[in-house]
């Protein structure tokens, strides 16, 4: 047993936690984050530079990491920075691209690690907000035709990768040239770019025919990303909180010294170790037979403790917390919407107690 | 035991829902549902419609203007007119400063003061917590000092609701820093065009204006605008907060939050099927509905005994707490059974066929993460706690 973190991907975080203070201080952070384009998009050759895409990929093909650490020590930074690139669906397309076999796509993985092609993943319709089985967007003989909604970084993306329905039924993956896709964008309530995206026999390029089991990959990729986001941001958050804590005072001494705020800081702590735990046994199930059920899990307990950190957070705050000008009221926005991404607590719920557990598939 | 309203008060409810029916403009009504921000005219119509009625004052007494309403009636009002999406009252004026001053206030006073209340000439604000004291309200440092006939005040008041359309602000001051600090406390009215007084916007969590800071430098009041005596403030701003409590619980409003709920649900559908049928929804959804309907009885069984005894008591605490906490776990249904459409920031209008959701539900968001809100003000649901504990268990 070993829960230190490999010197490799501590000199990651520090390097990423150096550069994500200095570009997304708060007050800039903000200001990008709801002004359109709603992102720093200057600022993507930096971040690939970094490393923060290469380690989205194993050496095999061409990145310098791959595994569930790697992908957690990245968005953990990301999320105590509240950076508001779009990293996430950058990492479900190297998943994606990964699936679809080297041969064809070798030069795409390519320019999906080092930055210089910035993809959407376009999954999510309005009557199919979560399930993949869901999906009424459909390919046929090179185009699609559908409605996307609520799709991640999607203004200003390179390439979308699109799930749609073939003649056959099955589902499949398809690439769409952003700028043959007519996108409806909008800044998001917890900041970040997003859209619409309206396909009408969009010409489209034929990634995967049978797309289901990349999919479902890249999925349990995306909510082990967003489990870990939210881990730096609720740390953060709880930092900050309990600095409050010591030095507010209100009737002649600090409010850290009422029982009645030191318990639920206690209890919020405990929630914040067990979704740190969580995030962790999901990061070591990626790649076994366990991946997609422990990934679930931790998005279903992440989501938990996430809005329980947003609300005690400000309620322990008071009145300050409600402020636009206080960092907290931004961590506790993020920290809630994050649960709307690839599946909020119910859904995963209801996976976790349909995927068979771990003794079931031992047998 | 008998929980049915009696025929009067049937018959009530029938005339506010026909009232309503009639004068609350419809497009004042449009906004409330779809979350869009009031502009001072709108809340100057609607009550105004209400004045004409004589059912604007309703913590005043008959002679003094009211409709003299009982607690049932005025819950009975207040649940139809949520229903009905009603504005809330802007308080501030009517509700807080009418009846200190109808207690209070001198015959000069309240000869001014109180008509322009009800013609809404004056817009009044509330100018009680400052930076350093918000729970701790008596810890508040604004000064006055009494300078010939007038007094001089310095300081700062700030989450001040809606202090952007206030022309006049009523303030708890410091006046004697020598004493204890709920000795020290006076309460004084401020016409807002006074020299020296400066209004700053703050922005909430979720990007609207609705509270401000307000800075005084050396700002002349006439001694006159002293309410009770001097150094008695706290004694004004305790009966003013008792005032605070009337319809705490919120009924209406979750009764409207759950209505709007169910429709959502209804309308909602994920793989063809409605969210109203899936167990694991429709078990949260009728969860809180066990808790509101108790709610509701609880309330009824606490209106029922300020009915018989006169005023509310600190039991009246409780409600505050459930029916925050109920509003609150609504709002936040509201935003789960949307899903990814409840991200889009409100501001942003996405219309036609780029719409995501029906007008009514596109501010769910928002209105969950502003609904924090109601935890925090009117007295935190922590301090609410204390107050249960000390008061009504005697611990
Ligand atoms: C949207 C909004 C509108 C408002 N409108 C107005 C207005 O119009 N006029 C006005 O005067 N004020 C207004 N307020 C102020 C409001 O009344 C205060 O926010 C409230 O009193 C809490 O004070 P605070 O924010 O300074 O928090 P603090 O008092 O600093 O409290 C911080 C935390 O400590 C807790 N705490 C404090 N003391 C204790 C204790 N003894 N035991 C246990 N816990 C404790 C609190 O519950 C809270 O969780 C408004 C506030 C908001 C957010």
């Amino acid at each position: 047993m070993d829960f230190e973190i490999a010197d490799d991907r501590r000199m990651l975080a520090d390097t990423l936690s150096r550069w994500l203070a200095e570009e997304y201080p708060f007050a800039l952070r903000t200001a990008a984050a709801y002004e359109a384009p709603f992102h720093r998009p200057d600022k993507w050759a930096d971040l690939a530079e970094l490393g923060a895409l290469m380690a989205l990929a194993p050496e095999s093909r061409g990145g310098f990491g791959g595994t569930g650490f790697d992908v957690t020590t990245v968005f953990e930074e990301i999320g105590r920075a509240l950076c508001p690139e779009p990293v996430l669906p950058q990492l479900m397309a190297v998943r994606l691209l990964m699936a679809s076999g080297v041969d064809v796509v070798g030069d795409e993985l390519a320019g999906a690690l080092d930055g210089t092609v910035r993809y959407a993943v376009a999954l999510g319709e309005l009557g199919a907000p979560y399930a993949l089985d869901d999906i009424e967007t459909r390919y046929a003989a090179g185009t699609v035709s559908g409605r996307k909604s609520v799709v991640y970084g999607a203004p200003g993306a390179d390439r979308i990768l699109v799930a749609a329905r073939g003649d056959d039924g099955r589902l499949a993956l398809a690439e769409v040239d952003g700028a043959a896709a007519e996108i409806a964008a909008y800044g998001m309530i917890d900041g970040g770019p997003a859209g619409e995206v309206f396909l009408d026999a969009a010409p489209a390029r034929l990634v995967l025919a049978d797309a289901a089991g990349a999919l479902q990959d890249a999925l349990d990729w995306g909510a082990l990303a967003l489990c870990a986001e939210a881990v730096g941001a609720m740390d953060h958050a709880f930092k900050v909180l309990i600095d409050y804590l010591k030095s507010r005072n209100q009737f002649g001494r600090a409010i850290g010294d009422f029982q009645a705020l030191q318990h639920r800081a206690v209890d919020l702590s405990i929630e914040i170790e067990q979704a740190r735990s969580i995030t962790i046994l999901a990061a070591s199930r990626m790649g076994t037979p366990a991946q997609s059920r422990t990934s679930s899990m931790a998005k279903n307990l992440i989501g938990r403790a996430a809005k329980m950190t947003a609300e005690e957070t400000i309620q322990m705050h008071g009145g300050i917390a409600m402020t636009w000008e206080y960092p907290i009221s931004h961590y506790a926005k993020r920290l809630i919407m994050l649960d709307a991404q690839l599946g909020d607590t119910d859904f995963h719920l209801e996976r976790v107690m349909r995927l068979a557990g771990p003794g079931d598939l031992a047998a | 035991m008998d929980l049915s309203f009696t025929p009067e008060e049937e018959a009530f409810r029938a005339e506010v829902r026909s009232f309503l029916a009639e004068k609350l403009p419809a497009d004042i009504a449009e906004k409330v549902k779809t979350g869009k921000e009031l502009t001072k005219a709108d809340h100057e119509r609607w009550q105004a419609a209400l004045e004409e009625r004589h059912w604007y004052a309703t913590t005043w007494p008959k002679e003094a203007g009211g409709p003299g309403w009982t607690p049932v009636e005025r819950h009975i009002f207040d649940e139809e007119a949520a229903m009905a999406h009603a504005p809330r009252i802007v308080s501030f004026g009517v509700h807080m400063l009418g009846p200190v001053l109808l207690k209070f206030g001198t015959e000069a006073q309240k000869a001014h003061y109180l008509p322009k209340i009800l013609s809404q000439e004056h817009w009044w604000c509330q100018g009680y917590s400052e930076p350093g004291a918000g729970s701790d309200l008596a810890s508040l440092k604004t000064r006055a000092v009494k300078d010939g006939d007038t007094y001089v005040i310095n300081g700062q008041k700030t989450w001040t609701t809606l202090g952007q359309h206030a022309d006049h602000i009523f303030c708890l001051v410091r006046t004697d820093p020598a004493a204890k600090p709920q000795a020290g406390i006076s309460f004084l009215l401020v016409d807002m065009a006074t020299p020296g007084i400066e209004v700053r916007p703050i922005k909430l969590i979720e990007g609207g204006h609705e509270v401000n800071e307000v800075f005084f430098t050396d700002v002349r009041v006439p001694a006159d605008n002293l309410v009770g005596e001097e150094n008695r403030g706290w004694t004004v701003a305790k009966y003013l907060l008792t005032h605070e409590r009337t319809g705490i619980a919120g009924v209406g409003f979750s009764n409207e939050a759950l209505a709007r709920l169910k429709r959502l649900a209804r309308e909602t559908k994920r793989g063809g099927k409605r969210l109203i049928d899936n167990p694991l929804f429709a078990a949260r959804m009728a969860e809180i509905e066990i808790d509101l309907e108790a709610m509701k009885v609880t309330n009824l069984r606490l209106l029922y005994e300020a009915q018989k005894n006169g005023a509310p008591g600190p039991e009246t605490s409780m409600m505050k707490i459930k029916g925050t906490v109920i509003r609150q776990a609504l709002n936040d249904l509201a935003r789960r059974a949307l899903g990814p459409a409840a991200a889009p920031f409100p501001s942003e209008d996405i219309e036609g066929n780029a719409a995501l959701v029906a007008p009514e539900h596109a501010g769910a968001a928002a209105a969950y993460f502003n609904n924090r809100k109601i935890s925090i003000y009117g007295g935190s649901n922590e301090i609410q706690r204390n107050i249960l504990a000390k008061q009504v268990l005697g611990l």
